[in-house]
This record gives C-alpha cells, structure tokens and sequence, in this order.
C-alpha cells in the first residue's frame, strides 16, 4: 500500500475565490489555435453533450462517440425530479454557501471541499443557460420559475419540469449538439462503443472503438480524450440504470493507468418499485420528488398482512418521522434507504414479498387536493400503475431501494483531469463532488455544470501544457495498432468460447453477490466471501460463455458480453474497496460501524481521504493512493438529521 | 402464460427479412413485453442460435428506444399512453399469436431484426430544432417571465421522446407529430422567437427531404404516441410554416418572430 499523496491541483486562496482566480490566472488558447486541437468527447449525455456542444462553440474540433443511435437516449434523460441551483428565488435563505454545504455534509464530508464550492458557484448559470435553450421548467402564475425542496434540504432550490427534468435537460444539451453536429463543428459517431483507451507517452492520445452495426474496430487520434460515460450501478445487474450503462470505457482506461476513486460508494435510492420476480431486467424509480408529500410507514406489528387501508393510524409507524423530526419524510437516501432496510429486516415490510414499505399521499390529497396531487406527480402515478396496476391516488404506493447512482468513479484533479494525464472525465463517471452520498437534484447539477462550466475553463490547462508539434499523433502510431490488436482478440476470444451459460446469466449472478454483499450494509465477512467468489465467476464466463454469432455485424451478445466482462473484475474493486474502508460513511454502511442508534459512524481519523485505485494486472491487488480531504471551511461533524 | 410469437428477422439492411416463429413459454404476467423477449431470447442462445436483436436501453419509457410494432401497432397499443418497455403480458391472453415487427416507415431504414435506423430524426432536429445560445451568454433565468399556459403547453409538446412510433403508425410515414412538437415547444416560448421563422421552413424542408410523408388527418399518431402528444401540434405547426412564409415574403427577413 502506497501513501503517495495524489496532487488534486486545488488553486490557492480561500475557498470563495479558488474559482474566481483560477480563472483570472488559467491559460487560454488562441481562437485560431483551438481548430487545431481535436477533443474526442466518449458518452454523449448531460455531461458529453454539454461539454462536447461547448468545446466545440469554442471553436476546437471535436468527436463524440455514443453507443446508443442517437445522443438524445443517454440515461441522463430519466433523471426525474429536478436540478438544484443557489438562486434563492425563494427568499427562503439559500446561498452558493448553504447549497456547499449541504453538498458537503450529504457527502458525509468525504468530497472535495473546492470543488464542490465550485459546483455550488456555477449552479446558477446553468439554470439560465437551460431556460435560454427552450428547456420549459415548471412556472408559477406570475410567469417565473417555480421551485421545490427535494431530500436533503430545508430551501425551495430544486428546478423542474414536471417529472421529466432529466429528459428536458438532456434535450437541451443534445439540441446545442445536434446545433453543432449541423454546423460541422462537431463530427457524431452514434453507434460507436469505445472499447479502449490508447495511452502513447504516458499521456491519453486516443481511442479504440466498435461500430456496433458493421463490427468495424477503429482507431482515433485526439490532443485530448473526455470520458463522459456515465456510472456502474449495473455491477448490481438490477438497478434504476438504463439496461445499456456500464462501467466498460471507464474501467479499461483504469486499466491503462487511471486511478479508480472510491468504488464503493453506491447509492441506493429509497423511493423505487418493488421487484417482482427474477425475470425481472431493471428497477424503476420513483422520484424522491414524492417524498415531499407523501408519507413512509409500515405496520407497527410484525408479518401484518392487513390492506393499507384497514390498518388504523395509531397502528402505522411513520418511521421517518419519528427518527428524524427536522427532516421527516425528506431524510437522505442513504439513511432513508437503510431505514427501509431495518423495517423490513424486522418484518415489517409489506407487499408479497416483504420487501416493501408504504409511500403515502391520503394526507396531502386531503390536504391540497387530488388535482394539485395530480399536478406535481401525475406522470409518476401513471408510471407506478402501468407497472404495478395498482391506482397510488386510492391506495399508499409500496417502494423499496435500489441501486441508483454511483458516487464513486475515476480520480480527477480539480481541472477535472485523471491522474492518467490527457485524460478528462465528467458527469458520474468521475468521484469529484458528492463524496460518500449525492442528495436528489444534483446529478444533473454535476452533470451540466462540468460539460458547460467546469471543462471549457480547465482543458486549456492541459492543451497549454503540451507541446502540440511534438505531442501530436496519428492513427499510425504503433500504439493504436498495438491498442486495436488488443481489442480484436478480446472480442475473438469471447466468441470463441462458445460454451453453455449466457452472458446474462453471469450478469445476474454477480448482481446478486454484489446486492447481498456489497449492497445496503456490508460487513467483512461478506466482503471476504464475495472476494473469494467472483474470481471464481469470472474463471467460470471465460470457459462457459456463449456468445453466439460474429463479431462483423449487429451482435448484442457480443457487446454484452464485453461490458459483463469488465464487471466481473471491477465488482471486485468494488470489493476491495470496501473492505479496506472499516468506516461508515454515506453510502457506504460497513455494520461494524456503527453509532449506538444505528447510523453510519464515520472515522475521520483514519479515513477522511478519498482512495484511489491503481490497477496493477489482471487479478492482481490494487494498489492504494491516498488523497487527503482537507477541510478549510466546514467543521466535520457527526451527520444528523433528527 | 404461453405464447406464439412471429417475429421479424432480417440480416441487414440490404437482406430480405422474413417471419420466424418462436414459443413463449412460461411468462409471469407480470413481466414486461421486452422481459418475454429476454426470456425467449436465452432459449434461442441456449440452443445455439443467434439471439433476435432488438432495441432498448431505459426500460421505463423515457429514452425513446425500444421501437416494436405488435400486432400491427407501434409499441403495440392505441390510446395507451406507453412505450414498447412499459407494455406487460399481463394485458395479453393466454396462448396469444402475437406479431412483432420493426417499426415500418420509409425515412427508418431497418438494420438489423426488430431495429431501424432513426438518424432522419436526429436531421430534422439539426436543422432548427433548438434556440440558438451560446454556453455562458444567457441572461438571469427570471428576467424573462414565461405565462404558465405557454410553459405548461410548450412542456406537453416538449414530452415527446423521439422513438419515431408516429410516423410508424401513419400510413404515409409522416413525422409531422415529431417535428410539430418540437416546433411548437420553441416558438411557444419567448426564448425561441429570435429563430422561430426560419425554425418552421428549415425542420420541414428536412422532414421533407427525409421521406416522411404528409398529414392526411388520421391521427394514428396520437393514439400511438407513448406521451399522447396531441395532434393539434401539428396545426401549429402548419400554422408556424404559413406564417414563416408570410413574413418572409413581406419583409425579407424570414428570422422576425411572430407574436403569439
């Protein structure tokens, strides 16, 4: 285990200012220069398309790569709830300060103080840049923007539109795209699955891709790559992640150098749809927007199989709002999901499997009415009955957490660069700001603000610091051939096993594994095990794979079966990760510690760093380096929501 | 629940496809229509066969997708409201022969079994369909206030999620739902007037040069429509190409907006 202290590149000055003078101080690149430079953008959602429309307003030239048909069906687009910004449009106190630090401590104080200032600062253009694309938040009467609180917060800072603000930010990002796609600023390559990263100098000079239609394998140069390929939630195998997003460009280009930040910090979110068998492909998410007007409980007593309705209300307990009065129903993820996890370990889960909790809105119906009811969430309920067939307006609806976001991703400095120099990474695919736990509405806070805001301001660090005319390559570099060559035989190889099990088989069994013991708490001796069996999965998918058909046309198996390939070894990162933290903290719930309430303790003694991961061959351990968390500004503290 | 499924396979574009019959069998109600598809597709991998390829990525009707006409209808029910992935067994009957198909329009070529090529869309939009705003050079979100009623409306146009089921129900493979809705979206707020003339001329010319087809009026359209976007879009959008034209013939300057 190595102490080497990574270098996070955090400008000087106090806290305010760190953004204001790196600016003023950063190099800039001439307008006639930026041509010159090609960016390679991997992933086109919230954070690629953003990133990828703005370099290229800028004037550089720019490729994006998406695996979907198009740029408008990344995930970013299921995001429901909303976005958060320090506009105090409310006049109910929030500041740049407040959103900080609620960032901060939601993170359980295990994020980059800077940085997420920095987030907290740039919060407000996005919301004016997004109300400039057409994007059509929600109003009130008067003409302006409305706003909600959303968990984890006491201010009204949350932007909406209705239940699809991930879809309309989204669609605002892939229009300033498609802007540039027709104006040949930017060259689109949908369809394209970036399958490596080519690495020539210690510096990340470009990319090996798939045609996912033709099999065609091909390489492109670049003066810089920018990974915006979104998070691993699907190591789970279920999660409320789209079936296609995995941890493939990240981890290979972990493999070739980039350290690996905190894999184990997972979210599970509290407010999704049960599951309901193991057929079952994906998990859906109710958003915690729902949680502002309707109210947990479960039954007091054990194993009681009454209907919702026939159970009185001196015999539910609204446990949210017993535990936690100042935040109630609006508790984080993290507590709330684990506080789903305890009813239901005590028997007190509902639905036919028990693992189920109720999500109630009798009370704000009465309240307000069904129609403001219908209003705010009307789109969530006809989610919830098309999947359940059950009517929410007449009875509690039940949730149950699943996996959701990762908070973990590759190491970045403060310029959003990998310690693999050349090599950029926005959005979830990077560790930067939500440390240990992201509150609702900022994912797509964190996603606009590095492809508009962050990026555009730090690549020109980089690009400055190369000399362009000796660090420029082509496609004939050895290295890309060496980097295709390597990419051919993978694929060879997975269809050259031919075995007996498919590719979803082994996706599905490492999810379990991964749920059960690396999932909602974990303990050392579960992490042991699941450590002792993946190696063990993994040897069993390279004998007994079937990927059928070849790798030279449309084959779904095939990039399947890659993507699987990949989780197998980092589910045991994720794993290592894990147990070489002993700490609580955020979501990351190790049962060995523990306050004597049952919350997470942390250990700030010993962890109050972020781990990153060097990747040191295959099977080998990784190695571990530390960077330090410093805190300048908030005193940390034991997180309490009561 | 059992079922007898036939199913479009075709190689590539360039081949000819044919219908393949496969069974069904065992399926919770519960499942979705793409959960069946999983399950037949690991038998058909099980016995050595290559898998039916077919599109799908969220799973809960938002991303636009998952793209199969079922018995004949995109995504495999009128006046439904859902996407191919929200669609379940359980509204089949038992022992059901069910159809499936691509979804079928000139301007959506197909590449491989049940998955088309949808980039027309993604050209429609490239030639208008945004606000023209440089990272960075917007003004303070509430400096232009927007009345509820063209927002809230802007947003019902807005929903739309791209899958391309209008213009497959549409017996002339028109995309006027498609462009109409996003059309309506920007010119119906204050933010997309600067651009909102020659908005109109350039999507449709696209839409156009595309293939996709007119409007007769049908409304296959809206009744297939995962967000039952509303025909009347398509009105407007009419109404937006005339007015362009008017405009720019008065004034030679097809970029003036018209107030709404």
């Amino acid at each position: 285990m190595s102490d080497l202290v990574l270098d996070s590149k955090i400008p000087s000055g106090p806290l305010e200012q760190k953004w204001d003078h790196f600016k003023l101080g950063a190099k800039l690149i001439a307008p006639n220069n930026k041509r010159k430079y090609t960016v390679l953008v991997v992933g086109s959602g919230l954070a690629g398309a953003s990133a990828a429309a703005t370099l290229a307003e800028q004037g550089y030239d720019v490729k994006c790569f998406c695996f979907h048909d198009s740029p408008r069906r990344a995930h970013s687009i299921a995001a429901q709830g909303g976005i958060n910004a320090a506009k105090n449009y409310q006049n109910d106190g929030d500041s740049v300060e407040r959103l900080f630090y609620d960032t901060i401590k939601g993170g359980d104080f295990r994020s980059r103080e800077a940085n997420v200032y920095r987030l907290a600062q740039v919060s407000t253009s996005i919301i004016d840049q997004c109300v400039a694309q057409g994007v059509p938040f929600a109003r009130e009467y008067g003409g302006l923007l409305a706003n909600r609180s959303f968990g984890g917060a006491q201010v009204s800072r949350t932007f909406y539109a209705r239940g699809q603000t991930g879809q309309q930010l989204l669609l605002g990002a892939y229009q300033a795209l498609e802007r540039q796609i027709a104006l040949g600023a930017v060259k689109m390559y949908p369809k394209t699955e970036m399958l490596d990263v080519v690495v020539i100098d210690g510096h990340a000079k470009g990319i090996v891709t798939r045609n996912l239609v033709t099999g065609q394998v091909s390489s492109f140069a670049g003066d810089t790559v920018v990974l915006a390929t979104g998070g691993y939630g699907n190591a789970y195998y279920l999660s409320t992640n789209a079936k296609g997003c995995n941890v493939t460009a990240t981890y290979r280009a972990h493999k070739r150098g980039a350290y690996f930040a905190n894999p184990c910090y997972t979210q599970i979110h509290p407010t999704c749809i049960p599951v309901e068998g193991d057929f079952q492909s994906k998990l859906t998410l109710m958003s915690e927007s729902l949680r502002n007007d309707g109210r947990v409980w479960v039954p007091k007593s054990r194993d009681d199989k009454r209907q919702p309705a026939d159970i009185p209300e001196g015999e539910r307990d609204y446990y949210l709002e017993r535990k936690y009065p100042s935040y109630g129903n609006l508790a984080p993820r993290d507590i709330s999901s684990r506080a789903a996890k305890e009813a239901c370990d005590d028997g007190r889960g509902v639905g036919e499997s028990g693992l189920g909790v109720y999500l109630d809105f009798a009370d704000s119906i009465k309240r307000l009415g069904v129609d403001t009811i219908r209003e705010r969430y009307g789109n969530l309920f006809d989610i919830y009955r098309t999947i359940t067939g059950e009517d929410a307006y007449q009875r509690p609806m039940r949730i149950f957490p699943a996996v959701h976001y990762t908070m973990g991703g590759l190491w970045v400095d403060y310029n959003l660069m990998s310690n693999l120099p050349g090599l950029h990474v926005l959005g979830e695919a990077n560790f930067s700001d939500h440390g240990a736990n992201r509150l609702g509405a900022s994912a797509l806070m964190q996603g606009l603000a590095d492809g508009y805001f962050v990026l555009p301001y730090t690549l020109p660090v980089y690009l400055a610091s190369v000399d362009k005319k000796k660090a420029s390559y082509t496609t004939d570099h050895p290295a890309f051939k060496e980097t295709e060559a390597a990419v051919n035989a993978q694929l060879q190889r997975l269809l050259s096993i031919k075995g007996k099990r498919t590719v979803t088989s082994f996706h599905r069994e490492l999810g379990l594994l991964m749920w059960d013991k690396c999932g909602m708490s974990r303990s050392e001796a579960g992490l042991r095990e699941a450590l002792q069996k993946i190696p063990a999965m993994r040897e069993e998918f390279w004998q007994n794979v079937n990927v059928p058909g070849s790798g030279d046309c449309l084959n779904q198996s095939l990039e399947l079966a890659g993507r699987v390939a990949d989780f197998l070894e980092f589910g045991e990162l994720m794993c290592v990760d894990a147990l070489h933290r002993t700490e609580s903290c955020g979501g990351h719930f190790r049962e060995e510690s523990q306050t004597e309430e049952g919350e997470a303790l942390r250990d700030d003694a010993n962890f109050a760093y972020s781990a990153a991961w060097e990747y040191k061959g295959y099977g080998a351990e990784p190695e571990l380096h530390k960077e330090p968390l410093e805190f300048e500004k908030v005193h940390l503290a034991q997180r309490s929501y009561k | 629940m059992n079922f007898h499924l036939k199913i479009w396979r075709q190689r590539d574009a360039d081949s000819a496809g044919q219908l393949e019959d496969h069974e069904a069998r065992d399926i919770p109600p519960s499942a979705s229509f793409l959960e069946m598809l999983d399950i037949v597709n690991e038998g058909v991998t099980l016995r050595g066969d290559e898998p039916i390829a077919h599109d799908s990525d969220c799973r809960e009707g938002i991303c636009g997708t998952c793209s199969l006409t079922i018995n004949g209808v995109p995504h495999g029910n009128f006046k439904a409201g859902i996407a191919t992935c929200q669609l379940h067994m359980r509204t089949f009957k038992d022992g059901e022969t069910i159809y499936v198909e691509p979804f079928r329009a000139k301007a959506f070529p197909i590449v491989r079994d049940l998955i088309v090529d949808r980039s027309s869309l993604d050209r429609i939009i490239q030639a208008g369909g945004y606000v023209s705003v440089r990272t960075g050079s917007a003004p303070d979100a509430n400096a232009l206030p927007v009345p509820k009623q063209s927002a809230d409306l802007a947003m019902d146009a807005a929903a739309c999620i791209g899958c391309g089921a209008c213009a497959a129900a549409c017996p002339n493979g028109s995309a006027m739902l498609f462009t109409g809705a996003k059309l309506s979206q920007l010119s119906l707020l204050p933010q997309g007037q600067a651009e909102r003339g020659q908005r109109a001329v350039a999507m449709v010319r696209q839409m156009d040069k595309e293939g996709f087809g007119n409007c007769s009026n049908i409304y296959n359209c809206s009744a297939v429509c995962p967000k039952e976007i509303s025909a009347s879009f398509i009105a407007r959008m009419n109404r937006e190409y005339v007015l362009s034209g008017l405009t720019a013939g008065l004034s030679n300057n097809p970029t003036r907006g018209n107030g709404e």
